[in-house]
């Protein structure tokens, strides 16, 4: 992975000084509460229901056992021992005391990580496919890029202050498992004719607030080109974009308005105007990053049938839970944080401790983060599966659900986050409760349940197969279901089957849709392609149905 | 009288604002007037003696401003708002794009410290703070980082960087 040089380190320290000397004049009274939020705010930290919330940066999603080790610890000194890992990669802590917050970004300094723009109208976490590296359908490693785009990204004074937050997200791969076209920028990696990399640049996606896919702007830009393309769409955006309600800020509202046509002139001719001044990316820069994303010291090594004369509980777990490798004789294998009971992407920090020992001993010391709140051990030897999967099972990582019904998405929800309408954790524990049966599950195959406590769509239930928003109805908690949502490779945003309904009642309503679903599949049929075949009637029509006719 | 940061140092401020003293505009003392006024009595002002600023509005082109560019020995951008981001584009553009020269001076209630070093960055080299604002501690701030991963404006304090032009 990536190592920080004098520029990243020195740049990360003055970081901690800036925000030390931030909150200090803060905590003495010399800054408002109105005028320390935006400098917090640049920083990660929010002030939440309970406490202050810090959102760390995991960079493309990328950790090394001596960071998760070092989270683990700040989540145990200064936290209640835990953390909880979102969908942009990121970790956040949930009860933080705000004097200690300086000491916690210095220690972070010393692991090469910060909480430097995790939130705030600024470029956030830059991010990217969690199989990056290791897929075999990978055409090339987004990661370098990441890494070049964070550290153009990171204090960039002219973008000090954009209309909204700004999210970026690059993928190499078809399968696009970051979700590239629901963010402000999505890069796809392509291959000229001469064989040359580049860039298929999508502009305008997001989620929240009228949820819109991304539209392409660039069929192809050249590597060479990135940051000062980036720079241009981000001059536009800054430019132009709407600053007179929260609401209409994101980019994506300024590519409507404009039209995606007019949009891509006004950025092409950016571009072209500041040819003479801005950032070029040389060929010795991509080099020199590449270098760190330089594949591991595999082994030669063979495929094998690493299920033979396992218990089923393995088997089911090596199904479910593991993934190819393009190397002969590797798995990538998640560590579900789905554990029936627990939050979704919450982890305790003795799970992290445990974990990164897990990951030294057979994984290169290299922990992943994944958009959708698991982790991932991405370079274990087949012949190495069965004692990952006892040493996972053992601390409680193992819960072999990955893409099932039960791995659902969850922002933290009312519980802990001020922006919200309603709760998610404990639907989330109500739902797992109901589909406890893992048997059942993987008769259900495929389901992405992601449920959001609000409109903002932390928990992107709008691409949802089965999505949950959280409203607020005459001071109670409602949830509204949609059904159709999909990422991955193709990107649809749900529709709302009919009237939301109160939380216990969401249940009963997610097995009514998949009442439908079991009656109603075809063979080799997940819940997204019967819900595509059938469309939303049955599903409506069940769901509304009296109680005495449902059954 | 009022103190800027200027060049990195403190000094009294030897320009005023028209809005300050109407009246000013008679004499040759150095007078920063907004684009609007200017461009609304053109014969007045193109007539004027003393040195001329313009002070610019955010939703101003600098694709537009040409004559002032020509005219103006000092361009005022506003930052009213530590939210309100569009004078950092104005600032770097002026500085890089359209090569101007003069004093490239941020003003507005936002204009504090924490600010500082990224409008330095964006090619500004005067700052007139917001009231109460400590010029001390903007002067210090413009050395808040030794190094930068972005390319500066023309003119902004050299440090090491990764990306250039």
């Amino acid at each position: 992975m990536y190592r920080y040089d004098d520029i990243d380190q020195t740049l990360v320290a003055e970081r901690v000084d800036e925000f030390r000397e931030q909150t200090r004049r803060f905590l003495a009274g010399e800054l408002s509460e109105e005028e320390f939020r935006p400098l917090r705010l640049r920083n990660g930290l929010y002030i939440q229901r309970h406490a202050p919330m810090l959102r760390i940066a995991i960079p493309y999603g990328l950790l090394s056992s001596v960071q998760l080790r070092k989270l683990g610890d700040i989540a145990h000194r200064y936290d209640r021992d835990y953390g909880h890992f979102t969908t942009r990669q990121n970790l956040q802590l949930n009860w933080p005391a705000l004097a200690s917050v300086p000491d916690i970004l210095a220690e972070l300094a010393t692991v090469q990580m910060h909480a430097i723009q995790t939130s705030g109208n600024c470029v956030r976490n830059v991010t990217a496919d969690h199989l990056a590296g290791v897929a075999p359908d990978e055409l090339d490693d987004p990661r370098p890029y990441c890494e070049i785009i964070r550290q153009w990204a990171s204090l960039h004074p002219e973008f000090t202050y954009l209309p909204r937050k700004f999210k970026i997200a690059v993928t190499g791969s078809p399968a696009d498992r970051a979700a590239s076209e629901v963010h402000d920028v999505g890069l796809h990696m392509r291959r000229d004719a001469a064989g040359q990399i580049g860039f298929e640049v999508l502009v305008g996606g997001g989620l929240g607030r009228a949820p819109a896919i991304g539209q392409v702007i660039r069929d192809f830009l050249p590597v060479s080109d990135l940051l000062a393309y980036l720079e241009a769409i981000l001059r536009v955006y800054n430019r132009y974009g709407r600053r007179d309600n929260i609401h209409k800020a994101r980019i994506k509202v300024l590519v409507k308005s404009l039209g995606a046509a007019k949009f891509r002139e006004e950025v092409e001719a950016e571009w072209q105007a500041a040819r003479a001044d801005a950032p070029h990316l040389p060929q010795a820069e991509v080099a020199r990053v590449r270098a760190f994303f330089a594949p591991p010291p595999y082994e030669s090594l063979t495929d094998l049938d690493a299920t033979q004369d396992r218990e089923p509980a393995f088997r089911a777990w090596y199904r479910y839970n593991t993934r190819p490798h393009r190397v002969p004789g590797y798995r990538a294998v998640f560590v579900s944080l789905k554990a029936h009971g627990r939050p979704p992407g919450d982890m305790t920090s003795a799970q992290m401790a445990s974990l990164a020992i897990l990951a030294d001993e057979v994984s290169f010391g290299l922990i992943r983060v994944a958009h959708d709140q698991n982790l991932l051990l991405a370079d274990v030897r087949q012949i190495d599966l069965y004692t990952t999967w006892r040493a996972l099972s053992g601390e409680g990582l193992a819960t072999a659900n990955i893409g099932m019904l039960t791995d659902m998405i969850a922002c933290p929800g009312l519980d802990f986050c001020s922006l919200a309408n309603a709760g998610t954790i404990s639907v989330a524990r109500d739902i797992q409760k109901r589909f406890d049966d893992l048997d059942y599950l993987y008769d259900l195959g495929e389901i992405e349940i992601k449920m959001s406590g609000c409109m903002n769509a932390c928990g992107h239930h709008h691409v949802g197969h089965i999505g949950i928003l959280g409203v607020e109805k005459h001071g109670e908690e409602w949830y509204q279901i949609t059904l159709g949502g999909s990422v991955n490779g193709f990107t649809a945003l749900g529709e709302v089957i009919g009237p939301s309904v109160r939380q216990h009642a969401v249940p009963e309503t997610l097995e009514r849709i998949i009442d439908v679903y079991r009656e109603r599949r075809e063979e080799g049929e997940r819940l997204i392609d019967t819900y595509r075949r059938i469309g939303m009637a049955p599903f409506k029509e069940r769901v509304y149905a009296s109680r005495a006719q449902a059954a | 009288m009022r103190r800027v940061l200027k060049r990195r140092e403190i000094r009294a401020d030897d320009w005023v604002h028209w809005e300050e003293d109407p009246a000013a505009g008679e004499g040759a003392k150095p007078l920063i007037v907004p684009l609007k006024e200017l461009r609304s009595h053109p014969e007045v002002w193109s007539a004027r003696q003393g040195a001329l600023g313009v002070c610019i509005a955010l939703t101003d082109r600098v694709e537009d401003l040409a004559p002032e560019l020509a005219r103006c020995a000092l361009i005022a951008v506003q930052f009213p708002a530590p939210t309100e981001g569009r004078g950092y584009t104005q600032g770097r553009l002026l500085r890089g794009r359209y090569g101007f020269a003069g004093e490239l001076r941020a003003v507005g209630a936002a204009v504090k410290r924490d600010l500082i070093f990224a409008l330095a960055r964006c090619g500004f080299d005067a700052f007139e703070v917001a009231p109460g604002e400590d010029l001390e501690a903007c002067a210090r701030a413009l050395h808040r980082y030794s190094v930068a991963y972005q390319p500066g404006a023309p003119g902004a304090l050299a440090l090491p960087q990764r990306f250039t032009a």
